[in-house]
Order: structure tokens, then C-alpha cells, then sequence
């Protein structure tokens, strides 16, 4: 079941995100329910990465309104919101407790939560090293403790997967199936949608800015 | 979590990371040094004209130095967008822009305190003046400075040519702060003037912009 009181995590209507001349969304509209894994598909500059920071709310759309986990507000919104970008939004220059103590304060969290949150991503939480001298792998999965951290209703990641090793993306994409599995609404953008394919419940096709299809398996909306 | 934590745990966490790579002291450190020696061989003067010029030399290349310090504030929330993971939560805006601009002040006033011993070394500087109102001119003009600082380089953060940008915002802003500081100084050096009402002066300023700055961080933080 999911984790919150509304039947779509996600209302769309009409977006549009304008960067100068150039349209990064031209008109996206759609309805995601809640307590589903919601894979974002498309090529560079589809227009990805700009819906992920419009419903994180750290992008305003130029038309259209947008919902989230049944309000407009962005800050009411973004509490029950966990983000996960493409850098890893940590500073290289303190090591992963350190990191996560200071956004559980943020948050208002018993830093002793941290741990739990960093050992759930299987890393060892009193590794001393600092995230700047972490291999790719272990920064995408501290990156993902981060997001998990204040245990959100709606997880969005953009490209957990990228430059992991496969192990570690098997392990990931695991996660991503139990958090689903709790209730958590989820959307993934990624490049590597076989990954998921199993757990995912929806795979959103996107193109020059607006979703060209929706479809229930990965095989469906392949070209 | 209330206002002052927030404050409090992310001046903890910036004056952590400037310990550990020092990419402000180090650049103003050097920069004022090398100003202080240019200055004193270029210009070589008596005790008496020391005591006119020595206020502006001193809050000039404080002025210069900080902005190397004021660049670097907001540099390492760009890297990794970790700003981004700060917004998306929901502290509000103001106790990350106080914790910025306090820790702005620490570490220019680590600067400053290195740069009266230089100063007085290279010029032979002795107050005629009750040098006890240097301290009041020295925080009050310091704030001042870091408020704004601070404050304009959150604004110059998303142009193409921040490091270009935030001197040409701020110097202008921060004329009335900066003769504050210099007749200030030199009303206390040369004995000649009360420096009382450059202190009001200073005082007014710091309480007029803190205040603008803290109402207006939100807009800054949230533009794109």
C-alpha cells in the first residue's frame, strides 16, 4: 500500500519550463500514482531532468501547475520529498556521517539515524574517508542514504545508475524495489531501464519536452 | 529545527571545510600580504603620514582580500550542487545565508587581525587618538562588509562571470560603509577627530542591510 492519503503522488497540467528561447518542457501533462516506480526514459534533452527538479520543486515551471503529494506548496511538498541528482549534492571534503549528520539536522532528525541509512545502501558507516576519495559507486550510494535519509513518501532520482558498477547497480536497483515495495512512490530517470525492469510499474517515454508514451512493460514502448 | 541550530550547524559544518582545505585563508592571506609589502615599498612613508594613509591602505585591501574569501562561500555549495540538497529540504534560506556571512566575518577577522600586526610593523602605527574605538570601526566595518559580501556573491552565484560580478555589485554598495571605516580609522590614528560619529555611521549601515539582506536571501536562494 502506499505510504500516503493521495491516489496520484504526481498531478501535471499543461508544463512548460522555458530556459531563454530554448522550451525544455513543452506541455507536459500526466497523472503518477502514488506508491508506484515510475521510470523516465528518453535521450539527452528530452526533458528528464528538468520534470524531476520541477516536482522537487527547485525549478518553477513557466505555464502549467503541478501538484505534488496533493499540494501546490513547495516547501509543505518538499518535506516528503527525497532528490537524488545526477552530482552527488555531498561535500567531498567531509566524510559520509559528517555529511548526513548535517542534513539530518536540516531536517530535524536524530542523527543517529544516519547510520541506519547509510548501512541500509551497504556502506560502513564509520568509514573515515572523505566523499571526494569515494569511487563513483560508493558516492552514488551515499548520494541515495542522502535522499533516503528523512524517509520520504516520494523518492526521485535522476540516473542512480550511471558509472556504477553492475554489482553495485543490482544492489541499488534492489533497494529501489523494496522502498516500492513499503509504498514509496518512486521516479527514475535512467539510461539503463533493464535494471528496473522488473520492479518498475510504468515506463514514461519522453522527447523534445513533452511524454510521447506511457506503458506498463519496457518492451512496449520500445521503438 | 530552529532558526539558530540551522545557523549554528552550518557554520559548524563551513568553518569544517575551510579548515580542512583552506581555499579562503590561504588566497586572502597571500593576496593582503603581498598588498602590504607593495604598499609600504611603494609609497615609503614618515610616522606622520602613516597615521593619514594607513586607514585606507588597511580597509582597502581588507576590502580586496575578502572578496577572495566572499567567492569561495557560495563556490563550494555549487560543486556536486549540494545547494540544491539544502533547498530541497526545509530549513528556510535566512539561517543559511547568517551562517555564511558569520563565518565570512570569522575568517576576515582572522585576516584583519594579521594585517594591523603587518601594518604596524611595516608603518609604525601608533593611535594618537583612544585606540580602543579601532575595535568598534574594525567589527562594525568587518559586518559590513561580509553582509554584503555574502549577500551579493548569493547573487552573482548563476551568472557566467560571478567572480567578475560580485566586485562590481558590491564596491559601489559599500562606499558609505568603507568611509566610514577609513576617516573612521584615521580620525583614531592621527588623534585630530572623534571617531563616534563614524561609528553611529557604521552601525546604521549594518543594521539596514542585515536587515534587507535576511528579507530578501529567500528570493535570492529560490531564483534561477
Amino acid at each position: 500500500m502506499p505510504d500516503t492519503p493521495f491516489k496520484s503522488a504526481v498531478v501535471a497540467d499543461g508544463l512548460v519550463k522555458q530556459f531563454g528561447r530554448f522550451a525544455a518542457l513543452r506541455g507536459v501533462s500526466g497523472e503518477f500514482e502514488a506508491g508506484k516506480l515510475h521510470v523516465i526514459l528518453g535521450d539527452n534533452g528530452a526533458g528528464k531532468t528538468t520534470l524531476l527538479r520541477i516536482i522537487a520543486g527547485l525549478s518553477q515551471p513557466t505555464r502549467g501547475h503541478i501538484l505534488v503529494m496533493g499540494t501546490s506548496e513547495v516547501k509543505v511538498a518538499q518535506a516528503q520529498i527525497g532528490y537524488m541528482a545526477h552530482p552527488s549534492m555531498l561535500y567531498d571534503d567531509m566524510n559520509g556521517m559528517e555529511n548526513l549528520s548535517y542534513f539530518a539536522g536540516l531536517y530535524g532528525i536524530d542523527p543517529a539515524r544516519c547510520r541506519d541509512v547509510i548501512a541500509s545502501v551497504h556502506l560502513d558507516p564509520d568509514l573515515e574517508r572523505r566523499i571526494g576519495q569515494y569511487s563513483q559507486g560508493m558516492r552514488q550510494r551515499m548520494s541515495l542514504a542522502r535522499a533516503l535519509l528523512h524517509d520520504p513518501s516520494l523518492l526521485l532520482l535522476d540516473e542512480p545508475f550511471s558509472n556504477v558498477d553492475a554489482h553495485s547497480a543490482s544492489e541499488m536497483a534492489g533497494l529501489l524495489a523494496r522502498l516500492r515495495d513499503q509504498g514509496k512512490t518512486l521516479f527514475v530517470v535512467t539510461h539503463q531501464p533493464a535494471l528496473i525492469e522488473s520492479s518498475a510499474d510504468e515506463f514514461v517515454w519522453m522527447a523534445m519536452g513533452r511524454i510521447v508514451n506511457r506503458t506498463a512493460t519496457l518492451r512496449a514502448g520500445t521503438p | 529545527m530552529s532558526f539558530l541550530a540551522t545557523t549554528r550547524a552550518t557554520l559548524e559544518k563551513d568553518v569544517r571545510l575551510e579548515w580542512r582545505s583552506k581555499d579562503a585563508i590561504n588566497g586572502m592571506l597571500f593576496f593582503s600580504l603581498l598588498v602590504g609589502v607593495i604598499f609600504s615599498y611603494a609609497f615609503e612613508p614618515t610616522a606622520e603620514e602613516s597615521r593619514q594613509i594607513a586607514g585606507g591602505l588597511v580597509w582597502v585591501a581588507v576590502l580586496f582580500a575578502a572578496v577572495v574569501a566572499l567567492n569561495q562561500t557560495w563556490a563550494r555549495e555549487l560543486r556536486n550542487q549540494v545547494l540544491d540538497a539544502y533547498r530541497v529540504s526545509p530549513a528556510p534560506g535566512n539561517p543559511l545565508f547568517l551562517a555564511k556571512a558569520v563565518g565570512n566575518f570569522m575568517f576576515v577577522s582572522v585576516l584583519e587581525a594579521l594585517m594591523t600586526l603587518l601594518f604596524i610593523v611595516f608603518y609604525k602605527l601608533r593611535p594618537l587618538g583612544p585606540g580602543w574605538q579601532l575595535l568598534p570601526i574594525a567589527l562594525l566595518g568587518t559586518w559590513a562588509l561580509v553582509v554584503n559580501g555574502t549577500f551579493f556573491a548569493a547573487v552573482s552565484l548563476r551568472t557566467r562571470s560571478r567572480e567578475i560580478m560580485l566586485p562590481v555589485l558590491l564596491f559601489p554598495l559599500s562606499i558609505p560603509a568603507l568611509i566610514g571605516m577609513v576617516k573612521g580609522t584615521t580620525a583614531i590614528l592621527t588623534g585630530a577627530d572623534s571617531a563616534r560619529f563614524y561609528i553611529a555611521l557604521l552601525v546604521a549601515y549594518d543594521v539596514v542591510f542585515t536587515t534587507a539582506c535576511l528579507l530578501l536571501f529567500d528570493t535570492v536562494l529560490e531564483a534561477e
